[in-house]
Formats: structure tokens, C-alpha cells, sequence
């Protein structure tokens, strides 16, 4: 079966979760919550979330603690930089890169 | 039979009849940046916004760029649009010209033929736009002030249909500044004629959608579990309906002749070729200086006929073919040059010849460059010595021979 059947004539898609493949793939470092740090965590109160706030690919959930999405996290690290606490860590995959 | 039907007759130069076709045409966005020799175009069309003759939304824009940026979004929500440049305004915008073909946006240009620098030049040749031959636009190259005025209104007819952009070339000064008698057709005429733009693109809140975002190469499932194209499928699709609109081309000529009567049912003119040995070439307005060459040349005994292209892209090999087929020595003139090879017409007259079994001599001449006057003279003596340089040899020379005083 070829794509002719999507109908489309340019490029088309509906936006939704994924639409732009597992992007987890791409990363290289993963943040890992420090939850003794984390001001959210540590109140057991809804507060902060200015990882969710920032992250640019909205793969972070309001919840106690925050909850990334790994499946989409590109390891952009944005996270990490905008905590006040500090508590986010960015943790190598551990993936081999040729040349290195 | 000639439909008996009121004319309209008014004098006025190609950048007039380009500003009352696309009026008639009812454009709902203008956006267009002034250029040589395009402003009077753009004057003409803003001067009917302000008044309120056309109900358009004209943006003026800091660039060409822009011009095709605001053009290419206002198709992707609906609406008809049209613009109109020139030389460096069509180079500056040649990155858009690609995003309104890749997203088949069924767009309408002017571009009035004007040489490229350096050096400076205002002046008419049509390097510009086949300059942009490859960016998958349809291409259509005007011979005087009323095909100008029917072509623009055409395109719409076929853009709208087959989702490619169409650009109508005319030549620089020589039909943008040149008075002649034309035709104004009737807008309830326009009107019946010119179907209602249905967009492909949907642009719906209750329905969201992405156009043109990254597109990876190979296909992908979308998160509504379609199969989708990736990136090379879409540009077969383009290619597909360039290959494919020839039919639409013709169908929208026939359609112009039953209501306008005037006849487009080619995609190029002939002008006493059917028997003729000898085939002059020429695109544009050079073609109609090529009839008063193959007149005087014909006072001399020689059998000469004129092909005069019109549609450049797609071009159309097949139908040339079938009017060269008695040819024995093929003359084409170019107002343009691809460096390091030969003119543009000419390549393609050459490609469409290929495995055809007609070995007709070919020669090229490039002319007119930067407003270089082409006298018909001119065009008789050339032809005269290609016919010359058969005594020596039938095999194509690799290059051009240029008509200038080096």
C-alpha cells in the first residue's frame, strides 16, 4: 500500500502526541528529579513547576513529583538550567557515539 | 464559428492589462513590492483597493520575500492571491517560490522579464524567470498585451485546479510600457468563467492541522494512524501534477474560447509551420519579431515557419515534436543562457527531439540580452547563416552563437 491514500497533496498531519516520532531517541542525557530538592516534592503542594513551564517539547506533567516523559524528552537539559533548587540532573545515557 | 459577443477594446500597456485581469479575476490579497519595470503594475492595483473598485486586502511589504511569504499564507486559508515582480525582486523571493509549489498553493504571478545584475540593468530579458524554471511552478510566457490580460485570468482557472502555482511571464517594457489594443472582457463573463477557489488546505479550529512541518524522508504513520507521505513522495505529487496539467492547460484555453472567443487550446503557436523546412523558435514577444523575420526571409525563397512557445513548464514535448517533425534545420533564438551550456528553449527543443527519429539540424542564437534591440534583420541573417553552416556540417554545435558586437 503506498501513501497515496492519506489523500493529502502537501504535507499534512493533525497535531497530536508523537506526531513527530519517538524524539526520546535523539537524547543523550536524561534528567533524573532530585526529590529531596525538588520545592514541589519536598511541600507535597503544587507549587513551582517551572520545569513544566519551561520545557519547550511539553513532555512534563503538573504532578507531585513532576512526571517527564522520556518516551519524547529530546535531553535538552532546559530543565535542569531553569530549576531554582537545582534539583533536576542531567544523567549521560551512557549511549556510544562514533568517534568518541 | 466565431461567437458574435460586444467588445471592449482599449489601449494599454502589459502592466494595465495584468492589473485589470487580476481585478477581474476578483484577488482577495495583493502583496507586491514596486520594481522596475513591474511598479505600475503594483501602482495600478493598490489605486483600485483604495478606491474600492477591488475588495482586496493589500499588504505592503518590506520585500519580495515577504511579498510571497504573505501570499503563500493567505492561499493556505483560502483566500485568491496575486503578486507581481521583476529581475532581483523574483530572485530574492526564489526560497518562496519553492514553499508555494512544495505546498500547492495555487498562486498567481507577474513577472515582467527583466535582466539580471551584474552590472546593473532595468531593461527586458528573460533570464530572470528561467532562472526559476526548476522551482515547480507552471511557467507561461506572453506574445502581446491581450495574452497578458487572458493568460492572467487563465491561470487562475488552471492554479485552482491542479494546485500548482502559475507564473505569467512578460517581457519588459517592450509589453509592460507598450501601449496596444486589448480586449477587456466582461466581469460577469470573468465571473462565469473563473470557479470559486476551493482550498486544499483547511484551516478549521474545531479540526486542527500542521502544514509543511518537518518531513522527514521516509513515510510515517500520523497520530490518526494514516500512512503518510514523507518528503520524496511529496515532490513526486508535484511533479506528478506538472506532468498531469497540460489537459488542464488546454481545457481552460478551450473554455476561454467558448466564453471570450479567443482561442488557447495550445501550449504553444504556430505561425506557417506546417510544411515549413525550416523552424525559427522564440518565447515571448521575440516570437512575434520572429513572424516579421520569417516573412522577409520568405520573400527570398526561403520555406520558414515560426514556433512561438508559450507554456514553458511543463513543457511541451510531445506536441513540439509533432510541429517540428517536417523540420530540417531548427533556428531558436534565447533571451536568456544557461553558463557553460547553451539557451534554455533550446536545451529542451534539443531533450524533446531525443529518440524521435527527426534529425533536424539545430542552432541556437542568444539575443537580446539587458534590452539588446533584436531587429528582424537580425534574426534573417542569423537564420541565413545557420542555414550556411549546414554546407559545413549537420552536427549541433556544443554552444550558442551570440548575437552582439564581441
Amino acid at each position: 500500500m503506498g501513501t497515496r491514500e492519506c489523500n493529502h497533496i502537501c504535507d499534512e498531519s493533525s497535531p497530536g502526541i508523537g506526531e513527530a516520532g519517538i524524539t526520546g531517541e535523539w537524547r543523550t542525557h536524561k534528567p533524573v528529579i532530585d526529590t529531596d530538592k525538588c520545592t514541589t516534592t519536598r511541600l507535597n503542594k503544587p507549587t513551582c513547576f517551572l520545569c513544566w513551564l519551561y520545557c519547550p517539547e511539553a513532555v512534563i506533567t503538573k504532578a507531585i513529583p513532576p512526571f517527564i516523559n522520556l518516551v519524547y524528552c529530546k535531553g535538552c537539559g532546559i530543565c535542569s538550567q531553569v530549576c531554582p533548587v537545582q534539583a533536576i540532573n542531567m544523567v549521560s545515557e551512557n549511549k556510544s557515539v562514533a568517534g568518541t | 464559428m466565431a461567437v458574435p459577443r460586444k467588445s471592449n477594446i482599449q489601449i494599454i500597456d502589459g502592466n494595465q492589462a495584468a492589473a485589470i485581469a487580476a481585478k477581474l479575476s476578483r484577488v482577495q490579497v495583493i502583496a507586491a513590492y514596486p520594481i522596475t519595470p513591474q511598479t505600475p503594475l503594483t501602482e495600478q492595483l493598490s489605486l483600485f483597493v483604495e478606491d474600492g473598485e477591488l475588495k482586496a486586502e493589500y499588504v505592503a511589504v518590506e520585500s519580495e520575500h515577504s511579498a510571497m511569504a504573505v501570499c503563500t499564507s493567505a492561499s493556505l486559508v483560502g483566500a485568491r492571491t496575486f503578486t507581481a515582480t521583476s529581475s532581483h525582486g523574483l530572485a530574492y523571493m526564489h526560497e518562496m517560490l519553492h514553499w508555494a509549489a512544495g505546498a500547492r498553493l495555487p498562486i498567481v504571478m507577474a513577472c515582467v522579464n527583466r535582466a539580471i545584475g551584474a552590472p546593473w540593468n532595468v531593461l527586458n530579458d528573460q533570464q530572470d524567470s528561467i532562472s526559476q524554471r526548476d522551482t515547480g511552478w507552471i511557467q507561461i510566457y506572453c506574445r502581446n498585451n491581450q495574452e497578458v490580460m487572458d493568460s492572467v485570468i487563465q491561470a487562475y482557472r488552471i492554479a485552482e485546479q491542479v494546485y500548482v502555482p502559475v507564473m505569467i511571464c512578460y517581457d519588459g517594457y517592450i509589453l509592460s510600457h507598450t501601449e496596444m489594443p486589448v480586449d477587456v472582457p466582461d466581469q460577469e463573463d470573468v465571473d462565469k468563467y473563473l470557479l470559486p477557489y476551493k482550498p486544499h488546505t483547511i484551516l478549521d479550529p474545531a479540526n486542527p492541522k500542521n502544514y509543511n512541518l518537518v518531513t522527514l524522508a521516509n513515510p510515517r504513520v500520523g497520530v490518526d494512524g494514516k500512512l503518510c507521505h514523507g518528503y520524496m513522495e511529496l515532490r513526486y505529487l508535484l511533479q506528478e501534477a506538472l506532468q498531469d496539467c497540460p489537459k488542464t492547460i488546454i481545457e481552460a484555453g478551450d473554455e476561454f474560447n467558448r466564453v471570450f472567443g479567443r482561442d488557447y487550446s495550445r501550449l504553444f503557436w504556430e505561425d506557417r509551420n506546417e510544411d515549413a523546412e525550416i523552424t525559427i523558435v522564440a518565447m515571448g514577444s521575440l516570437a512575434m519579431e520572429a513572424i516579421v523575420a520569417a516573412d522577409m526571409l520568405r520573400e527570398q525563397g526561403f520555406n520558414v515557419g515560426v514556433l512561438g512557445l508559450r507554456v514553458f513548464r511543463p513543457f511541451p514535448k510531445a506536441d513540439v515534436v509533432r510541429a517540428l517533425r517536417k523540420s530540417k534545420l531548427i533556428v531558436v533564438f534565447d533571451k536568456n543562457i544557461s553558463y557553460g551550456s547553451e539557451g534554455a528553449t533550446c536545451s529542451e527543443i534539443k531533450s524533446a527531439l531525443y529518440g524521435t527519429y527527426i534529425n533536424a539540424a539545430v542552432r541556437n542564437f542568444i539575443v537580446g540580452l539587458g534590452g539588446r534591440d533584436v531587429k528582424a534583420r537580425e534574426l534573417v541573417e542569423a537564420t541565413k547563416r545557420a542555414i550556411a553552416s549546414l554546407k559545413e556540417t549537420v552536427i549541433n554545435p556544443d554552444y550558442p552563437e551570440w548575437i552582439c558586437r564581441i
